[in-house]
Formats: structure tokens, sequence, C-alpha cells
């Protein structure tokens, strides 16, 4: 196939799902930030509560939409662009997909529009049962397509029919429960809840600044110093156990973030500071903290960390032997009744997607020279100076946000939140930091999955639809012109939400209107 | 529980059910979309109009999503080779469906009337050309669409953007577009005070639905005289999935043999026909029940139609007949099917009863004066 296809395919595989998850963390934590909001003013029955949540409601429907938006794309992408996954692993990839829209996407979406709308047609215990649904939904939608994402790193509970030429479940139980994707769902929620801790503490800090809009804000902003702390905290110590998952099932991914091109003696040293090279395979200026990686990722002294190197001759040797599963299913595919062919396919089965990384030099897996398989074996490294320092900032980032949230939960505990202006400043400053990281650590996870489509399964190069470039130019175009222009409207209406503070629209006067604080039912 | 042949064919009936769902659903939304600028000219009658969809369109277009998902799960070849072989018309399609979630929430949060205009235009755009593209789609399906498979089930593509529009696939895409226009000027006539938005959603609604009969009825006579899909010697019903064991010919007219071999399955197009005539009648003696009752089973009856006039076809080949995907050769294995059949039975259920109640949360009709006058309307 065309490289520039996979590449292009790539790109807009990249962009979409990339912008898609700007909307997606604020939807997650906010949902679940208005339902503690709405309990309080449902338990305490006082106003300001209600203006609380009306007006955090409000920035959840702007982000929301466009969250909901750019999902029907990433719905439909794996057929449009990647026909050949969709072919190949659709058997077990499509359901947790299926179930998501039946049991979450259906749930948010018919509970958002009461959400909204429903304010003076139900009970108030009523609307925070409606509210509840809401974040329910988001964060069950989260858990399908992290189980769907999780086993695109660990392919479990699935095999190889040569009849259908694809890849089957042989144990749904086992995809449900992959501990990779269950890792990944509480680290990816928890990332969102910090994102939308990171949002209500950053806004009200602005308005405590400004000195505009007081009781909302004090309010708000001791909802997110709590929620944002235990966020905060769960993401890192979560995040170690999706690394503690990685040393079983994703060594590879493991051994480039920390590039780590040799085995190196247990336990194993963490490197803070160096720069990769792909080119010698080694990485200079080396600054090595001892012994931390082999405690984080192997809970022990004595185990190792599995270096690049010593990764690339397994795969080596998988290759090989799945060299012998496909030559056995190329007989297969001519007589399917052939019993030393499917004998030997058995025995090698689990190797067949090793051999196809060959097909980007040969046309015939099984007629590959020792050169080549080599080649293909250096391909199983991601790109280590990306995976590198991609990891180490989105780390960073999670340990700045425990030291922000830390420090805003004793201010918020001394009483002190709105007099600090330092504090309040960092707070405004934070507010882009959790995007950063939560885009970092996308592309760790899916760049540190290549060259696979499917971990040892399928390659990316070849899962991509059969298209054009121009074709692909005209969508990657038609998509960044759309979502840019959406993007643009979206932040403005947020800023302008903002400015407006969290008053009630009196249809009498003209938007930009303000009534003084003092005039506000802000009854404390 | 059941057998892969029984499967197979549950689970052909809930991409059905799914296109149905879809249709009767968010097919409403699409069609009040189309309707806006005609039916409501000044600002309160507009925010009137997108307000009588605005709580409940969100849940309604998870049935295009959970389609999109369903096909994946159950028929993975048809999702894979529809998917890409309309990659352009399917981006067009997403392009226009992007715009209505920002359109509905967006519109109302500036009063600048320039600022509402354009949201008005990207609305009317997320609900007309879905709706056309759809119809058109359907219109390519019925004619075979030009792909084939190689030997390792990878799938390739002849066409391309334009020829999706022949006659016939345009005029799919226009009865697709009266019968959803028609569909929502019944929503439009149970959900919009008396007025003149009332009165112009009907008229246009009853010239929606003369059109669909029309369209209908001749889109029967060119599938009579058009190529149609049959296979060639026996399949095996619960065999391996995988096309290139299917042996298949195009046929003049083969469209109608199944209504000769099954006359019962004529109750589907008669279904179009009668459903889409009562809504005319409910629209025109202003019964609004009956005007949408008789849309809803009209947009069921013509669907079910091209279901039925296919079956076993799924999605038939017009390069490479034998590359045809069937009920037969294109869905997931039986183990998938099964595991989906019982979360479909669980979850279904659930979804129904709390849409209902939300439907029920919002009954009512809509005024120019609440929406003025709220401040939650869109």
């Amino acid at each position: 196939m065309d490289p520039s296809v996979i590449d292009l395919s790539r790109l807009q595989f990249a962009l979409t799902a990339l912008y898609h998850f700007l909307f997606v963390p604020l939807t997650l934590g906010l949902s679940f930030m208005l339902v503690i909001m709405e309990s309080v003013y449902v338990m305490t029955g006082r106003p300001v509560w209600r203006q609380v949540t009306r007006f955090w409601g409000k920035i959840f429907g702007i982000n929301f939409v466009l969250g909901v938006a750019t999902g029907l794309t990433m719905e439909f992408e794996f057929g449009t662009n990647w026909s050949y996954f969709s072919h190949y692993v659709g058997d077990i990839f499509g359901a947790p997909l299926a179930i998501e829209g039946l049991m979450a996407f259906f749930l948010e979406a018919t509970f958002v529009g009461l959400m909204f709308f429903g304010w003076d047609r139900l009970s108030k215990l009523g609307h925070l049962i409606v509210t509840f649904m809401v974040a329910l939904g988001t964060n069950l939608s989260a858990l399908w397509i992290l189980i769907a994402n999780g086993w695109m790193q660990n392919p479990v509970g699935a095999a190889f029919n040569p009849e259908t030429m694809r890849m089957e479940v042989t144990d749904f139980g086992a995809v449900v429960f992959n501990p990779v994707a269950q890792a990944k769902f509480v680290h990816t929620v928890s990332a969102g809840y910090v994102t939308a801790s990171v949002v209500v503490l950053g806004i009200s800090a602005f308005w405590l600044l400004k000195g505009r809009w007081l009781p909302v804000a004090r309010r708000s902003m001791t909802v997110a110093a709590a929620f944002g702390l235990a966020s905060s905290l769960s993401v890192v110590v979560l995040g170690d156990e999706s690394g503690y998952a990685l040393t079983d099932n994703q060594k590879m991914k493991l051994a480039a973030i920390e590039a780590a091109w040799h085995t190196a003696p247990a336990p194993a040293g963490l490197t803070i500071f160096g720069i990769p090279s792909m080119a010698t395979r080694e990485t200079r200026y080396e600054v090595q903290v001892p012994w931390v990686l082999g405690l984080i990722a192997t809970r022990s002294l004595g185990g190792t960390v599995t270096g690049m190197s010593e990764l690339v001759l397994q795969a080596q040797e998988r290759i090989a032997s799945g060299q012998v599963a496909y030559a056995a299913v190329q007989r297969l595919k001519a007589d399917a009744k052939d019993a030393p062919a499917r004998a030997a396919f058995e025995a090698h089965k689990r190797d067949l997607g090793y051999a196809l990384l060959l097909k980007r030099y040969v046309a015939d897996p099984a007629a590959a020279t020792p050169a080549e398989v080599e080649r293909a074996a250096w391909d199983t490294v991601p790109s280590v100076p990306v995976m590198f320092w991609a990891f180490r900032v989105m780390a960073a980032i999670g340990f700045a946000m425990i030291a922000l949230f830390a420090t805003a939960f004793v201010l918020c505990s001394l009483r002190l939140h709105m007099s600090v202006r330092w504090f309040l400043r960092a707070a405004v400053v934070a507010i882009p930091l959790p995007w950063v990281a939560i885009e970092l650590g996308w592309i760790v996870a899916e760049l540190g999955r290549q060259p696979w489509a499917i971990d040892g399964v399928l390659p990316t190069f070849l899962a991509a639809s059969s298209l054009t470039p121009a074709m692909l130019l005209t969508t990657i175009a038609g998509f960044t012109l759309l979502y840019g222009t959406l993007a643009v409207i979206e932040v403005r209406l947020i800023l302008a939400a903002v400015r407006h503070g969290p008053i009630e629209d009196e249809p009498a006067l003209p938007a930009d209107t303000h009534a003084p604080i003092s005039a506000q039912p802000l009854a404390v | 529980m059941f057998d892969y042949e029984m499967l197979r064919l549950i689970w052909w009936v809930l991409l059905g059910v799914l296109l149905i769902g879809f249709a009767l659903t968010d097919g409403f939304d699409l069609g009040v979309a189309a309707l806006l600028p005609f039916v409501a000219r000044k600002d309160a009658e507009r925010r009137m109009v997108i307000n009588t969809i605005g709580p409940t369109w969100e849940g309604n277009q998870v049935w295009f999503i959970l389609g999109g998902g369903a096909i994946f799960a159950a028929w993975p070849l048809v999702y894979a080779a529809s998917f890409s072989g309309f990659y352009l018309a399917m981006f067009v399609v997403l392009a226009a469906l992007i715009l209505r979630p920002v359109g509905f929430k967006y519109r109302s949060k500036r009063p600048d009337p320039a600022w509402r205009s354009r949201w008005d235009w990207a609305l009317f755009v997320g609900g007309l050309v879905p709706a056309l593209v759809f119809g058109v789609a359907v219109g390519n399906v019925l004619t075979g669409a030009p792909f084939r498979f190689d030997g390792d089930l990878r799938v390739f593509y002849d066409g391309n953007f334009l020829a999706l529009f022949s006659p016939f696939a345009l005029l799919a895409g226009v009865l697709s577009v009266a019968m959803l226009v028609l569909h929502g000027a019944a929503w439009l006539s149970i959900k919009v005070e008396h007025g003149p938005v009332h009165d112009r959603a009907t008229a246009y609604g009853f010239a929606a639905g003369t059109l669909a009969l029309l369209l209908f009825a001749v889109g029967g006579l060119m599938v009579a005289a058009m190529p149609g899909f049959e296979i060639v010697g026996t399949v095996d019903p619960a065999g391996a999935s995988n096309p290139l064991h299917t042996t298949a010919r195009i046929v003049t007219g083969g469209w109608l043999a199944n209504f000769a071999r099954h006359p019962w399955m004529a109750i589907a197009p008669a279904l179009g026909f009668a459903g889409t005539a009562l809504a005319m009648i409910g629209i025109y003696r202003q019964r609004a029940a009956l005007a949408f009752g008789g849309s809803s089973a009209g947009a069921a009856g013509i669907i079910a139609t091209v279901g039925c006039a296919m079956f076993p076809f799924i999605l038939p080949s017009s390069i490479d007949a034998h590359s045809s995907l069937t009920v037969w050769n294109a869905s997931s294995s039986a183990r998938t099917l099964g595991i989906m059949l019982v979360v479909t039975i669980v979850f279904l259920p659930i979804v129904l009863a709390y849409t209902a109640w939300a439907y029920r949360v919002m009954f009512g009709r809509v005024t120019t004066a609440a929406v003025t006058a709220g401040p939650d309307f869109y």
C-alpha cells in the first residue's frame, strides 16, 4: 500500500482523536463535580449552591456538545479509514463500541437533555438523579472505549481463524476484565477529574483575584480543591499502576519510555534526563537515579526491566515462528482440511502477527531473508525520544497537579484561599496544564504501541483503508477547518460565560448588563 | 441458545430495527432542522421550533452512533466495506451532523441576529444533508457498490464520489428527505402551538408526503427494470463468514423476486404507502397523533421494503458479484453475535423505558411565549 496513505490515515486519526479528547476529560470530571455541587444544594437547600451548579452546568454544556460532535467521527473512523483493522478485529473490537452506545451513550444523551431542560419540570431530587445519570453515562462510556483501547494494547481472549481471515473472540470475559483496560480506565477518568478540578479551581481563582462573584467562587474552589486532590493522587498512583501492567504486556513501551536500550542489572536506575538517539541506539547526557525504576516497574529489588535490544531479539524469534504460521495459513486457504498445515498453524499462531511485520519489506513473509527479519524486528521499537520526553513532561505535570491541589486543600481548610494571591495566580496559569499532560499521555500510549495497530497481532501499515492520498487530504483539510472554527467559537463562548458570571439572564436586560453583586440572591 | 443461522437472522432483523429506530427518532430531528428556515421566520418562532427537539434530539442521535457500533460488532465486513467505500459521502454526513449539536447549543448564546442566522443555516444543513445522503447511500446499496475483496479480505474500490449520485440514488435521496420532512412536520404538528408555524408545518408536511408517495412508487417501478442480485447454488447459512465462498449473479428485476417468493413481505411496501397516506390524512384533518403515527409507520415500511427486497444481501458489489456481502457471509462469529444479543436484550428495554420517561417529562406543546421567558430554552 502507498506509504503516504498510511501516514495520512494516522495523521487524521491522531488529529481527530486528540481533538476529541480536548473535550472529553472536562465532561468526565465536570459531570461528577456537578453531582457533588447539586447534592450540596439538595441537602442544604441554599440557593447559592443552585447558582454554583447552574453556572458550571452552563460551562459543561458548552464543552459537552463538542465532545458529542467530535465523538461522531470517532465511531465511524475505524470503518472509513481503518477498514482492514475493522475486518480483522471487528469480531472483538466492535462489541465494546456497540455496548458503549447501548449502555452509556443513551444514558448520558437522554439525561443530558433533562439536565438542561428539566430544572422546572423535575423535583430537586429528581433533577439530581438526572445529573447523576449523566455523570454515570459519560464515565461508563469511558469504561467501554478503554476496554476497546486496552484490547489494542493487550489483545487477550482472541485467536486468528484462517477460515474467516480474522481474529475472533475466544473469551469475552478476558476482553472485559483485561488488566490493561482496567488500569487505563482508572488513570484516564482520574485525569478527566483533575482537568475539571483545574478548570473550576482556575476560574474561581480568577474571580477571587478580580473580587467578583465571591460566594460562588469560594464554594466552587472548595469543591475543586477536595475533588482535585483526590483525583491528582489517583491519576499519578494509578498511572504507575498502568506502568506496572506494562511490564507484563508491553515491555517494549516501558523500555522506550525509559530509553532502556539494554537490560540493566536489577534494580534498574530511573533516567531523569537524557537525549536518546534512534540512530546510535544510546542515550547521551544521561542522569540516573539508582534503583528507582526497578522498584516502580517490578515492585521488587530483584526484578529486571528488559531492554530494547533484548526485546528485539525476542521479536526476531517470534517473527521466525510467525513465518511458519503465515505459510500454514496460505496452505489452509487453499485447502482447509490440510492436517499438517493445521498443526503447524496451531503451534505458531500466536506469532502470526509478527510475520505480518515483514510485509513492509516482502510480499511473502515466508520468503524473507534474515536481514529483512532483523529489520522488521527493529521496527518493533517505537520512537524512543518522543516516548522518553512525552512521558517525562506528562509525569512532571502530574506531580505539579498534586502540589497545586495539596496547596489548594490546605489553604481552603485554613480559609485562606481567598487571600493568598500568588496561589490564585498559579491556579489561573495552571488551567492549560492538564490538557498538555493528557494529550501527551495519549501520545505515549498510542505512539508507544507502534508499529502495531493491535499489539503483536496487526501492524498499523496493514490496517488502513485502500484510499487515495487526495481523499485523505480532502478530509484532513475539512476536519481541520471545521474543528478549528468550532474550537475558536467554543473558547470564546466559555470566556464570555466566565466574564458574564453566574447570574441568570433576565430577558429584559441586554446581555452584557451586570447587576451589582449585592443585588444577587446569594443567601449565605 | 440459538444456532449460528438463527443468530444471523436475528441480527439482520436487529440491523433493521436500528435503522428504523434511527429514522423514527432522529429522523424527525433531521426533518425539523431541514424545515427550520421555511416554517419559522421570526427568531421567537425559530426558537420555538428548535426547542421542540432541543431536550431530546441528543438521545435520538445515539441511534445513529449505536448503528455504527452495532454494525461494527455484528457485521464487521459491512462496517469495513461500506464506510470506507462511501468515504467522502461519510465525511459529508459527519461534517453536517457535527454542526448540529453545536448549532442547538450555541445559537442561543448570543442575541446577535447574524450569529443566529449562521447557526440556522448550520442546523438546516445538519438536517437536510444527512437525510439526503443516507437516502443516496441506500440507493447505492440497492444498485451495488463498486468494491471487491482480495484473498486476505482486504477491500478495494473502483468508484468515485460523484458516481454515487446516479438518477436512482438521487431519487432514493429525495425520497429519504421527503419521508423525514413529513415525519418532522408531523412532530411539529404535535409540539408547536397552533398558529403560523403550525400551519406552515402542515402545508410542507402535506407536500412532502405527496412527494414521498410518488417517489416510493416510481422507485418501485425503477427497481423492477434494474439489476438485482441473487445467490447461485446453495449456501451454508451457518458457514464461515468469508465472502470469497459466495457465488452471486446479477438478474434484472432481481430485487422483486423475494416478494414473489414470500408474498407476506408485501406488508412492508403496503405499510410504506398506507402509513404515509395516513400521515397526510392526519395532517389534513389536524389529527396530530394520527399524522405522527402514520409517518412513523410509513418510514418503517419504506425501510423494511429495502431490507426485504435485498435479503439475504446486505451490501452487493456492482463490480464483482462474488464479493457481495450477505447475511450468511459477513457476520461476526456466533459467540460475538450471542454475547451482543444478550446485551441487547438486557439493555434495549431499559433504554426504551428511560427514553419514554424523558419524553413524558418534556410532554406538551412548546410556545413562543415560553421560549422567550425561560432561561433554559435554546
